[in-house]
Parts: structure tokens; C-alpha cells; sequence
């Protein structure tokens, strides 16, 4: 006889991410081959690798930018392998950028209420926001959420590099999010202002799962439960943070391998 | 281009409560300039006789019209369509095919008031058809593919006798009576004119800050990015299309109206590029850029010929004098009229800048 607690454990068991064989090739160059990976809902997790290792392309694989060469993925047990971009985040993928890739001619608010639109079936309105609006109020809301409160009204193209980082954040946590692919989110930050990217990353409700891909190993892995090391566009390792941290492999390769 | 440059958006002044919501929705209403424009055009039956009053103001305001729907897609969208007046020719064709005109075996008779939405529905729909086919390429090959079009619709209209009538187009198109009024007398349709341009300004100006605008200047500027935020880039470019084609249809219908007659020459390629030339001369970043373009091109139309032979030179020869212009423009301000009397102002004016803001003849 099962407990209650056994048989309700299949609830949302489903993986959030999965991907089965995901290769991409560029011409005759795999810059992925036989990528295998499923994260549980909620989960955190680093992607690791040297310069060209594909994680960048992995990104764009999950997110649709580039269509793969064979694989399949599924997003919360659907089969979005040959979904556009724009479906895929409507199903509650979000990402952000390497290289800030925002609106600079807008102001923040307008920027974070440009995603919020995007997400919601307001994104066709011909009408301007009213006094109440939910979208505007969600937008306000994010805004704070990422400390830029006190600039919200300024254009992005005055904001200070550290600024954008948390800015790109905001635009990914716009509307329900269920996960989230951070493309080295820390790159360029101060380290005041790495610690509140730590604070930021560690505070997300705990529905809410992620892949960061991150150089800095001090902030990948304090915000994840599980890496996933990858060498040459092929997944290495996968395991514990400190597992991945003490395999002598894994130091051989990527901490020891030259630079840090 | 960035948004930047397009300075629809801008960062309002605090205000609180009400007003704040009530600036953010209008802020066009704050501008002294736009007001005093307005008040002019209003009452200018009172200045103005008959021939500047359609000659002039009128066929501006119409060709501001369609000139207007191309800035919205330049302007906004980064795409440049060549099928704009294709598309007012079409609606045009459309009212003297489903109402009533000289051709009675082409003519179906319907009263204005069913042929004038009709016309305005198939337009939009070409255009929308049109779009759908352009926003598959970028860049120059959407200026081709819309060329394409407007040439194809150009010598389609010149050999088809069925509908269009060949060469010698339909003549005699009936105009709007009602309420006792002739709406083709010069200062009713004036009015009607000034009222729909005012409509078509101020619709693009208002859906220029709404989302959906907002959200097509962000497809412009970077359209993976706007993927990558749950918008689907070529529904908002189509979606763009359709909107510049129900505006270029109104234009189209006015145009009709107007003239009383449509022919192939009035959706000739030249005529296409005319309205390239307008919205550019005029300046693609705001809605008031092609009609102050349109209105230098009326004007240099109208005016060219008389000035040419009092100099001894062959009337015919206004072209040269608008293709001079569009050089000298273009060279000095990459943004038209609109982006010269920009650089002319004080640096530090107020915001939000704008030129005359309003809705200008």
C-alpha cells in the first residue's frame, strides 16, 4: 500500500527541459553532437565549458534561433523541436544575452513593458496604457524587483554596463516564467555587483529553473544544484557542483587547463 | 536606424495621477505649435479660394495621406513599400468599379456608402496580401518585391478591360451627396480631406506609443531580440502592412473622389516613387514628415512651371527642379525636412521635441 506522499510523488515530475541527440552542424564543423540533457522543473544548473565548448549554441537551440540538425527537445513534456521562437517563450522559456541585447532608444520602464507585452495578448494593443494597467503595473513592478527603480525613466543607452546586465534579467523574468537560460549573466560586473546578481539569481521563486552558463566559477557555483561540464560540443561531465569542482578530469581540461 | 533616432518615444515629465496617465496617452496635445497649425487649416476656407484650397491643400492632404502610410512602414518598421499608391490606386479603382460612374457596363451602381467600405476592404486586403508576400526578405528586396508589385498592378490595370478598362481607365466617378450637401464642393471636400488626414495622423501618431507600435520599432531594431520576448516578428510586420493599407486606402478613395476618374497613369510607377520622394523629402521619422514632404511636391507641381518659363526655361522641366530638391535634401538631412528645421532649433528646446506637431496642409 503506498503512502499518500509516494503516489502524489509523480506529480510534476516531468522534466522541465529535455533534450535527446541534440546536434547542430555548420557545414561539415558539429558545433553540438549527441547532446543529452533533462532538467527537473526547479532545478538550477551551470553549463560549463571552454571558449567553443557550444554552450552559447545550445542556448540558441533551445530557445529556436537555430533549427537542429537532428534531436528532439521538450519543454514541460511538450515537443517544441520545431516550435519558432516567439511559441517557445510564450510556453514560459526565457533567456538572456551574452552581449546586452536591449532597446537602447527606450527608456528601462519602456523596455521592461515591451516584454511584458510580448508575453501577454496584449502585444497587438493599438491602445496606449490607461491609467490602470496590469501590464504597465507588472512592468513597474520587475523594475524594482531588479534595483533600476531609481532609473526607470532614463534611456537604456545611459545606463551603466552593470545596469543593462540586470535590466537583460528583467526582461526575462517578464510575465510567468517557468525557465530560464542565462547566458553568462555576470560577465563584466564589478564584484559588488556580482553579489547582486548572486542575490538575485538565489532569490528566484523556486518554481522557477535555470541554466547559467558562467565563467566565474565562484558565482556558478553558489546559484546551481547540478552541472553539466561540456567540451567540444558534447556533454563531459554532469554532476554535483563539487563533484565537477574535485573531478581531475574536469581540472585538467577547464580549471587547470591555462587560464584558472 | 534606432529608436533613437525616432523620437515617438520619449521620457514624459513627472506628473501625477490622472494627468500623468492622460500625458503618457496624448502627449502630442501639449504642443502650442501643433494647435496653431491646426486652427490655420480649419479656417483656412477663409484665406484661401477654391483652386488652393483642392489644388493645393487638398491634394496634399491626400497624397500626405499615402505618403503617411509609407513613413509608418519606413519609419517604424524598416520596411520601404513601393506599393503605397498602388494600393490607393486599387481602392480607387475599387469605388469607381462597385459604385457609380460614366462606364455603366463596369459600374456596378452601388450606392457610396457600400462602395466606399467595399473598396477600403479589398485594398486592405491587397495590401495586407502584398505585405505578407514583402516581409519574407529585408532590405532592398523588400523595395524590389513592392516595385514588383506596383508594376505589376500598373500593367495589369493598362491591359485588363474588364474591370479596370485598359488605358482609358473609368471616368466620371460619382461623388458623395448627402444631407443636401455636395461633398465634392470645394470647402466640403476640404473638410472631408482635412478630417481623415487628421484621423490618419493621429491614429499613427497614437499606435506609434501603443504596443503594438512600440513593438514593431523593436522588430525594426532587432527582431531575434523580439522573438526571444514571445513577439512574432513578421505577424507584427504583416499586422504593420495591414494597417498602412487601410491608410493608403483611404487616400485612395479621397484621391478618386477628387479627380472624379482613375486611370493607369494615376498608379504609374513614377507615381509610386513620387511618394518615396514625399515621405523621404518630408522625413520618415515622424507623421508629419510626408505632408510637409507632399506639400513641397504639390507645391513645386503647381508652381515649377510658371517659375521655369518666367526664366526662360521649358516648363516641362519641374521634375528637374523636384529632383534637385530631393538631392539637396537628402544631402543635407538623411531625415528630410522634419530632421532640418531639428538641427535648425535650439539645441536645448524643451521636450518633448517635435516639430509642428500637428496636422499640417
Amino acid at each position: 500500500m503506498d503512502s499518500v506522499a509516494q503516489r502524489l510523488s509523480v506529480v510534476g515530475a516531468g522534466a522541465a527541459l529535455e533534450l535527446r541527440g541534440v546536434t547542430r552542424l555548420f557545414g561539415a564543423l558539429a558545433a553540438l553532437t549527441d547532446v543529452t540533457i533533462t532538467v527537473r522543473p526547479g532545478e538550477r544548473r551551470a553549463v560549463l565549458g571552454s571558449n567553443g565548448a557550444g554552450k552559447t549554441t545550445l542556448f540558441n537551440c533551445i530557445t529556436g534561433d537555430f533549427p537542429l540538425s537532428s534531436g528532439t527537445i521538450r519543454f514541460f513534456g511538450e515537443d517544441i523541436t520545431y516550435f519558432p521562437p516567439h511559441e517557445r517563450i510564450r510556453r514560459g522559456l526565457r533567456r538572456t544575452y551574452q552581449i546586452s541585447a536591449l532597446f537602447p532608444g527606450l527608456t528601462v520602464h519602456d523596455n521592461v513593458y515591451l516584454a511584458c507585452c510580448g508575453v501577454s495578448r496584449g502585444r497587438f494593443s493599438p491602445l496606449r496604457p490607461g491609467v490602470n494597467d496590469a501590464l504597465m503595473h507588472a512592468a513597474d513592478t520587475l523594475v524594482q524587483a531588479v534595483h533600476l527603480a531609481a532609473v526607470k525613466e532614463q534611456r537604456v543607452s545611459e545606463l551603466a554596463h552593470g545596469q543593462q546586465r540586470q535590466l537583460e534579467i528583467a526582461l526575462a523574468l517578464a510575465g510567468a516564467p517557468r525557465f530560464i537560460l542565462f547566458d553568462e549573466p555576470a560577465a563584466g560586473l564589478s564584484p559588488t555587483e556580482r553579489r547582486e546578481l548572486i542575490e538575485i539569481l538565489t532569490s528566484l521563486p523556486a518554481h522557477i529553473g535555470y541554466i547559467v552558463i558562467e565563467h566565474d566559477m565562484d558565482v556558478a557555483l553558489r546559484v546551481v544544484e547540478s552541472v553539466t561540464m561540456m567540451h567540444n560540443g558534447r556533454v563531459f561531465k554532469e554532476g554535483l557542483p563539487r563533484e565537477i569542482e574535485s573531478d581531475p578530469e574536469v581540472q585538467e581540461l577547464y580549471l587547470g587547463g591555462g587560464h584558472e | 536606424m534606432s529608436l533613437l533616432q525616432s523620437t515617438q518615444l520619449r521620457v514624459e515629465p513627472a506628473a501625477t495621477g490622472a494627468r500623468h496617465a492622460f500625458i503618457r496617452a496624448w502627449p502630442e496635445l501639449q504642443n502650442p505649435a501643433a494647435w496653431l497649425v491646426a486652427l490655420i487649416l480649419v479656417i483656412m476656407p477663409l484665406i484661401a479660394n477654391g483652386f488652393f484650397l483642392i489644388e493645393i491643400f487638398a491634394t496634399t492632404l491626400i497624397l500626405g495621406i499615402i505618403a503617411l502610410s509609407l513613413m509608418f512602414l519606413a519609419g517604424y518598421g524598416g520596411m520601404v513599400s513601393l506599393m503605397q499608391l498602388s494600393i490607393a490606386g486599387f481602392a480607387g479603382y475599387m469605388v469607381a468599379v462597385f459604385g457609380v460612374s460614366g462606364n455603366a457596363n463596369i459600374s456596378l451602381g452601388w450606392p457610396w456608402w457600400l462602395a466606399t467600405p467595399m473598396a477600403l476592404a479589398l485594398a486592405t486586403l491587397f495590401g495586407t496580401l502584398g505585405g505578407a508576400l514583402a516581409v519574407r526578405t529585408e532590405g532592398i528586396y523588400t523595395i524590389m518585391i513592392t516595385l514588383a508589385i506596383g508594376a505589376a498592378f500598373y500593367y495589369f490595370t493598362n491591359q485588363n478591360w474588364a474591370i479596370f478598362n485598359g488605358h482609358t481607365g473609368i471616368n466620371t466617378v460619382a461623388t458623395p451627396h448627402f444631407w443636401g450637401v455636395d461633398w465634392r464642393a470645394d470647402i466640403a471636400f476640404y473638410y472631408v480631406t482635412l478630417g481623415v488626414a487628421a484621423i490618419c495622423y493621429f491614429a499613427v501618431q497614437y499606435v506609434s506609443r501603443a504596443p503594438f507600435g512600440l513593438a514593431l520599432q523593436g522588430v525594426r531594431d532587432n527582431s531575434r531580440r523580439m522573438a526571444a520576448l514571445g513577439f512574432n516578428p513578421n505577424a507584427h510586420r504583416i499586422a504593420a502592412y495591414a494597417f498602412a493599407a487601410f491608410i493608403a486606402a483611404l487616400g485612395g478613395v479621397l484621391q478618386v473622389w477628387n479627380y472624379r476618374q482613375i486611370s493607369p497613369g494615376s498608379v504609374s510607377v513614377g507615381a509610386c516613387i513620387d511618394i518615396l520622394i514625399m515621405a523621404v523629402v518630408g522625413g520618415i521619422t515622424r507623421p508629419i514628415g510626408p505632408f510637409i514632404g507632399a506639400l513641397i511636391f504639390v507645391l513645386l507641381r503647381t508652381f515649377a512651371l510658371d517659375v521655369l518659363i518666367k526664366f526662360g526655361l521649358d516648363g516641362n522641366r519641374f521634375r528637374l527642379l523636384i529632383g534637385l530638391g530631393f538631392l539637396a535634401v537628402v544631402f543635407w538631412s538623411s531625415d528630410g525636412m522634419v530632421g532640418l528645421w531639428e538641427r535648425w532649433r535650439p539645441r536645448n528646446a524643451p521636450s518633448p521635441a517635435r516639430s509642428n506637431g500637428g496636422r499640417h496642409g
